[in-house]
């Protein structure tokens, strides 16, 4: 099958304690799935165990309906996209160059790289011109991401992992930027994986989204159905989101209506 | 000032030589502490444990001091022995350290989210070092570049104590000559050495970490990468003697450095085979020890000083029973003794030519008995050692006006002149006994061991040449004492050119 699939998986640290905790989801092709929880919740992990920066201590994933385990650690990277919430962009490559790393890595011809580069710059609102030359450290936050994300696409990969991809932004870019990917995410309709601690952006963005607490998936659904989840722990991550209503604010945080 | 700027102008070539000498060693040192330096510290990074303890051993490896190094070098086989071998060798170990640990700070001080992302962009180990670690390094291990490159400039000094070039030379030249200008001679270009290099590699170091430099940051890989196959091309043909070639070596002093010309420039001359010179080795255990290995083919000892020195034997008075011993000991062990050039270089008892003259004074027995009323002078050494003042004294039973002076050598020989002193011992070929107007008296009852100058080869080369064994026995009694006197003069005093002095002599020779 498409998409990705974790079955009863348990990952723990060298001494002992455990991160994921018997952990079972499965994410669709086409479909954008947000992994909510507080930070050490394990939810970094989880988009780890897909592209096999980690192996599972038990249960096991499934990328396109392989294991992990079975795949070719680099084949299997190359058809994750993943973008990093300090982006991560290579200070000494261009815009283009950065985005040409893992076409250049398949080895595709340059002409065919050129062409996809100016593609995916159209596609992320970044004039080819202007951008394609420019170094990463002479463009703003909301730039970087979006270079980021277009990295990620580069090859068109079937997964997408997203770990905080909006975080340091100040609010008004990253409301766009979250517009600006419902706009890509239905054009390209991915596989998605998006970590956040932010509830508000879980909202906007998934199709389903999943709490992460201590280790275990302790609510999953769709948007609707959350709000009128019991779960205290759920209610709770759910109230934080109120204001948003009035203006944005993160989850855990609620500084009150302006 | 000016006698600096003279020496320069009339040693224009040598200077060339010696620069040129200095920059290859430092460069090619460099170039292979790199190619050995970078490799290891990648796999330091990679192996997290041994990486402290490999700082911790170049570390160790820096604070042994120079000489010693090249000390516990020597008898190393294939980088041991003297030459620019051994001291590539020493001056890559120097600059192993500042390579090792910026190439280390660089790799690990990338932000661990740009590591990240190239692994899971799918990146290999080695894409990942290739196209990220090293690029993103590279401004580091320039900067260590740098500073081991600094470093071997000022190191590359000392390795003219081992025959390998250099500017050192001067320096070695000028502190055996008690010349201050021949040494500086030496140390400013060495300085200016330093400061270009430190200034060129600071300038590529800033250039590089400054952002958007991909296109020049490839070009300076591959410029470094050319220079290193040129750099380790040339080392290969520089570091190993030339095949065929007839290898000559000297201690480093004036006489040596004369002596050494004269054998090379009489086995060119007699046999046509190419010579090679390695003069100015830093000693007599160092030559000798070059004899061995086969780093050097033939120099000039003395046959008192192989005796004690070389075969730890004591002191003996025949000159005759002296070379016997000698020179079979030598032969015991593939080295062969050659004739000998004919002049003793042994203590020189010297007082001033007008009064030896005036009182008919030949030997030390004739000036026994007018030296109650002088003055003596002697360096250090002489009243120290075993065969020096206090058994002199004995021997000829010399007693002085007041007890002798202590004063540096060189500067005794002055002293007599200036009638400071009436009496010294000296060195018997020193220059400056014939540019001074000084006598050396006999040593009639033969109280100083004889260090009769002769050269030594090794027995396989002269098997394999039989024509440089005769070129050398030509020689065999042709040095006096008065032209060796009168060369080292023309060196010392007339600041003539080693190589000149040699020509000149074997012109006037045939």
């Amino acid at each position: 099958m498409e998409g990705v699939e974790f079955r009863h998986v348990s990952y723990r640290i060298s001494g002992g304690a455990h991160i994921l905790d018997d952990f079972s989801l499965t994410v669709g092709a086409g479909e954008t799935f947000a992994l909510v929880g507080a930070s050490g919740a394990g939810k970094t992990t989880v988009l780890k165990l897909v592209n096999r920066l980690l192996l599972p201590d038990a249960g096991e994933v499934l990328v396109q309906g392989i294991d992990t385990r079975e795949w070719d650690p680099i084949r299997l990277r190359r058809s994750v996209g993943y973008v990093i919430q300090d982006v991560g962009l290579f200070p000494h490559l261009t815009v283009a160059d950065n985005i040409a790393v893992v076409p250049r890595l398949e080895q595709w011809p340059d002409d065919r790289v050129a062409a996809r580069v100016r593609e995916l710059l159209e596609l992320i609102g970044l004039t080819p011109e202007t951008y394609t030359g420019r170094w990463p450290d002479e463009l703003s936050g909301g730039q970087r991401q979006r270079v980021g994300v277009a990295r990620a696409l580069a090859v068109d990969p079937p997964v997408l992992l997203m770990d905080e991809p909006f975080g340091a932004l100040d609010p008004i870019t990253r409301r766009q930027l979250q517009q600006e990917f419902r706009r890509i995410q239905a054009r390209v309709a991915k596989c998605v994986i998006l970590v956040t601690h932010d509830m508000a952006e879980a909202l906007a963005l998934a199709d389903r989204l999943g709490v992460l607490d201590e280790g275990r998936l302790i609510w999953c659904g769709t948007p609707q159905a959350i709000t009128e989840s019991d779960d205290l722990r759920v209610r709770a991550l759910v109230e934080s989101v109120v204001p948003l209503a009035h203006g944005p604010a993160k989850a855990g945080q609620p500084d009150g209506p302006a | 000032m000016t006698s600096l700027v003279r020496f320069w102008l009339t040693h224009q070539q040598e200077v060339a030589t010696l620069v040129a000498e200095h920059i290859l060693l430092v460069a090619i040192s460099t170039t292979i502490a790199v190619a050995i330096g970078v490799p290891l510290a990648i796999f330091a990074t990679r192996r997290p444990r041994l990486a402290a303890p490999l700082v911790a051993i170049a570390n160790v490896v820096q604070t042994v001091p120079s000489l010693a190094m090249f000390g516990f070098l020597l008898p190393v086989p294939f980088i041991g022995g003297v030459g620019a071998r051994a001291a590539l060798a020493v001056l890559v170990l120097y600059g192993l350290l500042p390579i090792v640990r910026s190439t280390i700070v660089g790799i690990t001080g990338i932000d661990p989210s740009i590591r990240l992302a190239g692994l899971a962009m799918g990146m290999t180990p080695r894409q990942l070092l290739r196209q990220i670690e090293l690029p993103l390094a590279l401004p580091s291990i320039v900067a260590g570049v740098r500073v081991a490159a600094v470093v071997g400039v000022g190191s590359a000094t000392i390795a003219a104590a081992i025959g390998a070039g250099g500017l050192g030379q001067y320096i070695y030249r000028g502190l055996s000559m008690v010349d201050s200008t021949v040494i500086l001679a030496g140390a400013i270009p060495a300085a200016l050495l330093a400061l270009i290099v430190d200034g060129s590699l600071l300038w590529l170091e800033r250039r590089l970490s400054a952002r958007r430099r991909v296109r020049s940051r490839r070009a300076v890989v591959a410029a470094a990468a050319a220079l290193m196959v040129v750099v380790l091309a040339g080392s290969a043909l520089w570091a190993t003697r030339s095949p065929g070639a007839i290898v000559v070596g000297s201690k480093n002093f004036t006489e040596q450095l004369i002596l050494g010309e004269i054998l090379a420039q009489a086995i060119e001359r007699g046999t046509g085979l190419p010579v090679q010179r390695r003069l100015n080795l830093g000693g007599t255990l160092i030559c000798d020890r070059a004899l061995i290995t086969g780093d050097i083919d033939v120099y000039v000892e003395y046959t008192g000083t192989a005796l004690t020195a070389i075969f730890h034997q004591p002191a003996a008075k025949d000159p005759k029973a002296v070379t016997d011993t000698v020179r079979d000991l030598y032969s015991r062990s593939g080295r062969t003794l050659l004739p000998p050039l004919g002049y003793d270089n042994t203590f020189a008892i010297l007082v001033r030519g007008d009064e030896a003259r005036a009182r008919g004074l030949r030997t030390i027995d004739d000036a026994a008995r007018v030296a109650p009323q002088w003055r003596a002078g002697f360096g250090y050494e002489f009243l120290e050692r075993p065969d020096g003042y206090a058994g002199l004294a004995k021997t000829y039973g010399l007693t002085f006006r007041s007890p002798p002076q202590v004063m540096d050598l060189s500067l005794s020989y002055r002293a007599l002149a200036s009638r400071q002193v009436d009496l010294i011992a000296g060195d018997a070929t020193a220059g400056l006994i014939k540019g001074l107007d000084l006598f050396q008296l006999e040593d009639n009852r033969h109280y100083f061991p004889p260090y009769d100058a002769v050269p030594v080869a090794r027995a396989e080369t002269l098997l394999r040449y039989p024509q440089v064994r005769k070129a050398l026995e030509r020689l065999g009694g042709r040095i006096t004492a008065d032209d060796m006197r009168d060369m080292n003069y023309a060196a010392d005093a007339l600041k003539q050119n080693p190589a000149d002095i040699a020509r000149a002599f074997l012109e006037r020779l045939h």
